[in-house]
């Protein structure tokens, strides 16, 4: 019936590139046969068409369909499919005139587009889950047509209460907190001002920029500006998140979502007017049990990170009632009711409201909470997943704690990993370690994430609502024995014992990408395939840093053995406790600004002799610098040279110090000192100052950028190495980024976006240095 | 000045093991181990002791210079005013350890330009004849030729080491009938008379191998360092049965036929390594013979050792100077000198030795001819075992073919960055790949030897030629043809694989893994070197 039913049907759809979305483009396809469907999507960059394209039919969703049409699939899909670009979080759904048309054309309106995330920023929440719903029925009374409309909500709209939550509309409910939903819309928007302008304020701005700071230490002003603009958004983002869960809270809904779903259905139902209107609630949408195929699921979704890390042994506790229900209902349940409501069409109601629909579980076949733990437990501790190192994860046993334990137990750990990390942060630590701590960082976020999911769901294990299915069943005893086969929704069938561990983990487990074998890994490393990418003849240009990235030294040692070569036996103790002594002075300038520190220090060259330094540097070279230098690095510069690679190197030392490092590189961009004019004795003399821009932080993207340009290069073919934060502007301009025995920040950084760390060392047992000072001239 | 010794030295001897031997002397890079070897079936070969020293030798080399050897003038004779003469000499690598001071370059260096100054001849040059090994510092060329040679000529630009890479500092000389390329420094061979000053440690050195390889290139040096000269070379310490010296003397034939006039000075010099009192001189005695006092101060040595850390024991080891002394002089026409050199050379070393035997044990020391105040690195260790220890043989090998070989040395997975920058990569590259000389030769060795970068470290810092790293596995060919197996003992374990070699943590351990070989009741023996002695096996 249900087919017949929907054949010849025009049926738009919102929210078709999401979770429920995909599975609902596919079923009606699959199964309903003779309809067609109108997609509103919200364009993107690639255009409505193509996002459909490579998001909705590129899906795993469609393989059933692929194969069952084989070469017609695209052919009736171009048919059968109209895509529109429209946005139901602006008036009018952003529909152009053609889109109007199609929407105009239809019978019926299913609108499933949500921000389904339970911590978007308030004004989002409400612009899409209160406001879309309204605007989709205002766009098709102002059309002047009047095709039924299908709203997807979520039983959640019922608030955090307990017991019986039956199909009626949210303002009948006697929990429900009668509030102006206009006032609503207001107040989110002006929150949204508000905090855009407390962001801008001079105390704010000036907390922003010492977190840019602290972040990325001397990468330069443009670095650390994009930076700070970066951290005030995501401020005004946070504050929203946090203003959404506390009036949702305040009116005792578990989250915003829950919270701006609820008015989202009383604002439908004030403004509908006369358009036709059936209201469909899921609880809680997990993986299919069987359409169109088992397991399916799309996307990491809301239980899904909670049970990886879980099986990962990351969250050790959550809280929750034991006997609790967990009110989950298969992803192909929820699409099936949802196709049997638009079929079936509008009906009256008593109160003239909208028709409700739950789709949920909990009062006719409850997954209690505890099953659900047992279950996986179960699970996991058969089907493992390994860690690193190819050890089995044994799972943690849940003592079902409440939920201020579990956040109290997590602030801990995070505040403590915090400290450490902070305290570790402020060590000149460079390689190794500095990796180490930024692995620490990655724990004090995995245990932030941990929080999160128990702020975020805490409140879902908690309640303890129980939905009431009477529409349900009445809707599918009203089906008959075919639609009933190839629509099933009838909650009661779920065998829980086989859903659990023989659909639904598996699929999570698949889905989280997680490592399921035993053993090391086999096949090449993460570094191996990113050394690989770095040394591929594709790229152009390969840029290296000096300092810490080639040779183990700086500018202050290069400085002290110039100095000492000349200095008669006597004065060289007191020079070496001079320049100790002066140590933590330039280090801090250093910190700061890194040309500030190189103008200052390079006017120590003032009165030095040309030609003197010129033949002191070359002996610099084989005591010093070669002394100090990672052979692997060197070997790097050679492999790219060998690959047919431009070799650069870009360094703040001076040229003259970097002179016999010529034959290294193709070019060298160093810092130049300037000379004195020629005195009567015919000595050349430097100046101390120099030539142009010590090349650091921007300055050095800037060299590079014009080298590349200068060149024909492509900075996306580029390959950088450097070791500090101050290079990140070089770093992250190129595609290839290297980071080289990172210090701290550094680590980090490279740590979170995955770029490649190379630890360079010195040749072991090679001479120490551990005093920068030349061996005394003889002759 | 020599002393006279107590009484006449003994010869080299071979000592069979029974139960009443002590434990034997191991050499193990910076340190040492005490062996008990296996009873009835081991034998020990000691070197001779050091032969008695010239009383004056600078009277020596004064007689030498003016009385020479083959057809050759003396050398006062050969110098005439405004002519252009080139002293080339010996460098870093001999002789092992450096000797105390005075050197014997200085001394005849000294000399030659005493008669040198006396003739009028004011356009010398000094050169250190390094051929592709590292430049020598100011340091090292001060203690080779003295201070006074060293201010009087290296301010001027006088005195300097040979550039092999210098692109207009060398200059092609000839080929042989056999089409090998000779090529020589420009201002060696663009002088009146090339005045070479050698110092034999060992029978390969000296002869043509002292111009023909050590003023040289890479262009000539490329047809005898290669795998198939050196697997023809049974032994290269043998001139006769050396394929190595049958192309250098092709090639000093064509230095000779082009009119390079050479005056030859070779220097023989005992092998009094350790001295007969002082710290070291217990590793120069038998062990039996050890006194109490002998044995304390062993003790305390190795105690001390183990305290210091591994750079601190280098560089004690690194400053210890040998006191050899002068056993003999002569000078003239290359070839003739040449066989007066090897014979007393010999003289020194050989020690009969009957038979070959199935596990030969060496234990290598802290130096090579490569890694004078340097570090001697895994590459190194091969060179010295299975290159000159291995050779170190007159007739055949000490142990037989298929059979196995002991070393016992740290290995230490360590570099020195500024002398040995091409061994790292080749550590790295090509012994990640192979172990066969013949192959890494066909695929790597020009690119090494070619490469700007290594031609830039050799010609403006300290480092060895690029390609060096190829001839010190070459030098191994011939014994990696030979052996069934090599084993090293105590060294890094990964080092040791990297070289394609088996570790073993102890001796036993070591005998153990060989009779998978060799079998159970193999014959052992010991190459009790330093000091230097060579097997003459009948």
């Amino acid at each position: 019936m249900i087919p017949e039913q929907l054949a010849g049907k025009r049926i738009a759809i919102t929210g078709s590139t999401g979770f429920l979305g995909t599975a609902l483009v596919e079923r009606l396809l699959r199964c309903a046969p003779d309809c067609e469907l109108v997609l509103l999507v919200r364009p993107g960059r690639r255009g409505a068409e193509q996002r459909i394209k490579r998001e909705v039919l590129k899906n795993d969703a469609f393989d059933r369909l692929r194969e069952q049409w084989g070469d017609e699939f695209d052919a009736i899909c171009d048919q059968r499919i109209h895509s529109y670009a429209g946005d139901v979080g602006t008036d009018g759904l952003g529909l152009d005139q053609a889109g109007l048309n199609a929407l105009a054309s239809c019978d019926i309106v299913i609108h499933s587009a949500a921000a389904v995330s339970f911590d978007s920023p308030i004004d989002l929440a409400v612009e899409v889950n209160l406001l879309g719903p309204v605007r989709v029925a205002q766009t098709l009374n102002e059309l002047g047509v009047k095709p039924h409309m299908v709203a997807v909500s979520t039983c959640y709209v019922a608030g955090s209460r307990r017991g019986a939550a039956p199909e009626e509309p949210v303002d009948d409910s006697p929990f429900f907190v009668d509030v102006n939903w206009r006032v609503e819309v207001d107040q989110a928007r002006r929150a949204r001002a508000e905090f855009e302008s407390e962001s801008r304020t001079v105390a704010r701005l000036d907390a922003f920029r010492k977190g840019a700071d602290d972040e990325l230490g001397a990468a330069g002003r443009p670095a650390i500006a994009a930076k700070t603009e970066q951290l005030r958004s995501r401020w005004v983002t946070e504050q929203l998140a946090e203003a959404g869960r506390a009036r949702a809270s305040s009116l005792g809904f578990p989250d915003s979502y829950a919270y701006t779903k609820a008015l989202g259905e009383v604002a439908l139902a004030e403004t509908r007017g006369d358009l036709p209107v059936s209201t469909v609630r899921p609880a809680i949408i997990e993986s299919a049990v069987a359409e169109p195929v088992p397991g399916w699921i799309r996307g990491f979704r809301m239980a899904e990170p909670i049970i990886i890390s879980y099986a990962r042994g990351l969250l050790k506790e959550f809280p929750g009632v034991p006997e609790g229900i967990v009110d989950v209902i298969p992803v192909d349940f929820v699409v099936a009711a949802i196709c049997a409501v638009a079929a079936r069409g509008p009906i009256e109601t008593e109160t003239g409201k909208p028709d409700i629909t739950q789709v949920a579980s909990g009062s006719l076949n409850p997954l209690r909470y505890i099953k659900l733990v047992d279950l996986a437990q179960e699970w996991f501790t058969a089907n493992p997943l390994y860690d690193d190192k190819g050890q089995p994860i044994a799972v943690p046993e849940f003592s079902f704690p409440g939920r201020g334990r579990v956040q109290k137990q997590l602030e801990r750990a995070g505040k403590t990993l915090d400290r450490t990390d902070k305290a570790l942060s402020m060590l000149p630590l460079r390689g190794k370690p500095a990796m180490y701590t930024a692995g620490l960082g990655e724990q004090r976020e995995q245990v932030a994430r941990a929080k999160g999911y128990v702020d975020l769901y805490g409140a879902y294990a908690e309640c303890e609502a129980v939905y009431g299915l009477d529409r349900l069943i009445a809707l599918w005893e009203s089906l008959d024995a075919d639609d009933q086969e190839q629509f099933t929704f009838d909650p009661r069938i779920i065998v829980w014992d086989d859903y659990v561990p023989e659909i639904h983990l598996p699929s999570v487990v698949k889905a989280g990408r997680v490592k399921t074998t035993p053993g090391a890994k086999t096949g090449p490393s993460r570094q191996q395939r990113l050394r690989g990418q770095v040394l591929d003849p594709n790229r152009q240009l390969a840029v290296f840093d000096l300092e810490n990235t080639l040779i183990a030294s700086n500018v202050v040692a290069s400085y002290a053995w110039l100095a000492s070569r000349q200095l008669p036996e006597r004065d060289r103790a007191r020079f070496v406790a001079r320049t100790i002594m002066e140590g933590p002075a330039l280090l801090s300038l250093d910190r700061q600004d890194r040309s500030d520190f190189l103008r200052y220090f390079y006017r120590r060259f003032e009165h030095a002799e040309v030609e003197q330094l010129e033949a002191a540097s070359a002996e610099m070279f084989s005591d010093l610098i070669l002394t100090k230098s990672f052979p692997a690095a060197i070997r790097r510069v050679r492999a790219h040279r060998a690959a047919g690679h431009r070799t650069l190197l870009i360094t703040g030392a001076l040229e003259l110090v970097v002179k016999p490092l010529e034959p290294l590189f193709d070019d060298i961009i160093a810092a130049g000192l300037g000379e004195k004019p020629i005195t009567s004795s015919g000595r050349r003399v430097y100046n101390g100052q120099l030539t142009s821009v010590p090349p650091t932080g921007e300055a050095r993207y800037q060299a590079m950028a014009d080298y590349a340009a200068q060149h024909d290069l492509d900075l996306r073919e580029a390959v950088a190495y450097a070791d500090s934060a101050s290079d990140l502007p070089m770093l992250e301009a190129v595609g290839f980024p290297v980071a080289v025995n990172p210090e701290t920040k550094l680590a980090s950084i490279a740590r979170k976006r995955g770029w490649l760390v190379e630890l360079f060392g010195k040749s072991p047992g090679g001479p120490r240095k551990i005093i920068p000072l030349a061996p005394r001239r003889t002759t | 000045m020599a002393k006279e010794p107590k009484r006449a030295p003994r010869p080299g001897l071979v000592l069979d093991v029974d139960r009443s031997t002590p434990p034997i002397l191991f050499h193990h890079g910076e340190g040492f181990r005490l062996e008990k070897l296996p009873a009835g079936r081991s034998r020990v070969i000691y070197a001779a002791e050091p032969l008695p020293g010239i009383p004056d030798p600078d009277g020596a080399i004064r007689e030498a210079l003016a009385n020479p050897i083959g057809e050759s003038e003396p050398l006062h004779a050969l110098l005439t005013p405004g002519m252009k003469l080139t002293i080339a000499f010996d460098d870093i690598s001999l002789p092992l350890p450096q000797m105390t001071k005075p050197d014997v370059r200085q001394r005849i260096i000294e000399a030659v330009l005493d008669l040198a100054a006396e003739a009028g001849v004011d356009d010398v040059h000094l050169i250190a004849a390094l051929a592709l090994h590292r430049r020598m510092t100011e340091a090292e060329l001060r203690h080779a030729v003295g201070d006074r040679v060293y201010d009087a000529f290296a301010p001027q630009g006088c005195l300097y080491n040979h550039d092999a890479e210098d692109p207009d500092g060398m200059v092609i000389i000839g080929q042989t009938p056999h089409d090998e390329d000779v090529q020589m420094n420009k201002r060696a061979a663009e002088s009146d008379l090339i005045v070479y000053v050698n110092i034999n440690l060992v029978s390969m050195d000296g002869g043509w191998k002292s111009t023909a390889t050590g003023l040289s290139g890479y262009q000539a040096l490329k047809h005898h360092h290669n795998p198939a000269t050196m697997k023809a070379s049974k032994s290269f310490m043998i001139k006769e049965d050396s394929e190595l010296h049958h192309s250098n003397w092709r090639q000093g034939k064509v230095l000779k036929e082009s009119g390079i006039k050479v005056f030859q000075i070779e220097t023989t010099i005992n092998n009094n390594t350790f001295g007969d009192n002082g710290p070291m001189s217990v590793l120069q005695k038998r062990e039996w013979e050890w006194t109490g006092r002998d044995r304390a101060s062993f003790m305390a040595m190795n105690t001390g050792l183990k305290a210091m850390s591994a750079r601190a024991k280098r560089t004690a080891f690194q400053s210890w100077k040998a006191p050899y002394e002068l056993t003999s002089v002569q000078a003239g026409e290359v070839e003739a000198v040449h066989e007066v050199t090897t014979a007393n050379t010999l003289k020194q070393h050989l020690v009969p030795v009957e038979g070959q035997t199935d596990i030969l044990t060496m234990g290598l020391p802290y130096i090579c001819p490569y890694n004078v105040n340097s570090i001697m690195n895994p590459i190194l260790v091969m060179c010295l075992g299975l290159g000159y220890f291995f050779n170190m043989y007159r007739n055949k090998p000490l142990v037989r073919e298929g059979g196995v070989l002991i070393m016992s040395h740290p290995t230490p997975w360590e570099f020195h960055p500024v002398h040995h920058p091409s061994y790292i990569d080749f550590f790295e590259q090509v012994l990640t790949e192979t172990h066969d000389p013949v192959e890494m030769s066909e695929k790597y060795e020009k690119q090494y030897a070619e490469d700007e970068w290594y031609r830039h470290l050799y010609r403006t810092s300290y480092a060895y030629h690029g390609v060096h790293p190829f001839y010190m596995w070459y030098w191994g060919s011939h014994a990696l043809e030979h052996l069934g197996q090599v084993i090293i003992v105590g060294g890094d374990t990964r080092a040791v694989q990297r070289l394609g070699f088996r570790p073993a943590s102890t001796l036993q351990d070591a005998l153990e893994m060989a009779s998978d070989t060799v079998g159970p009741q193999a014959s052992i023996t010991h190459y009790h070197n330093p000091p230097i002695l060579m097997a003459d096996v009948t």
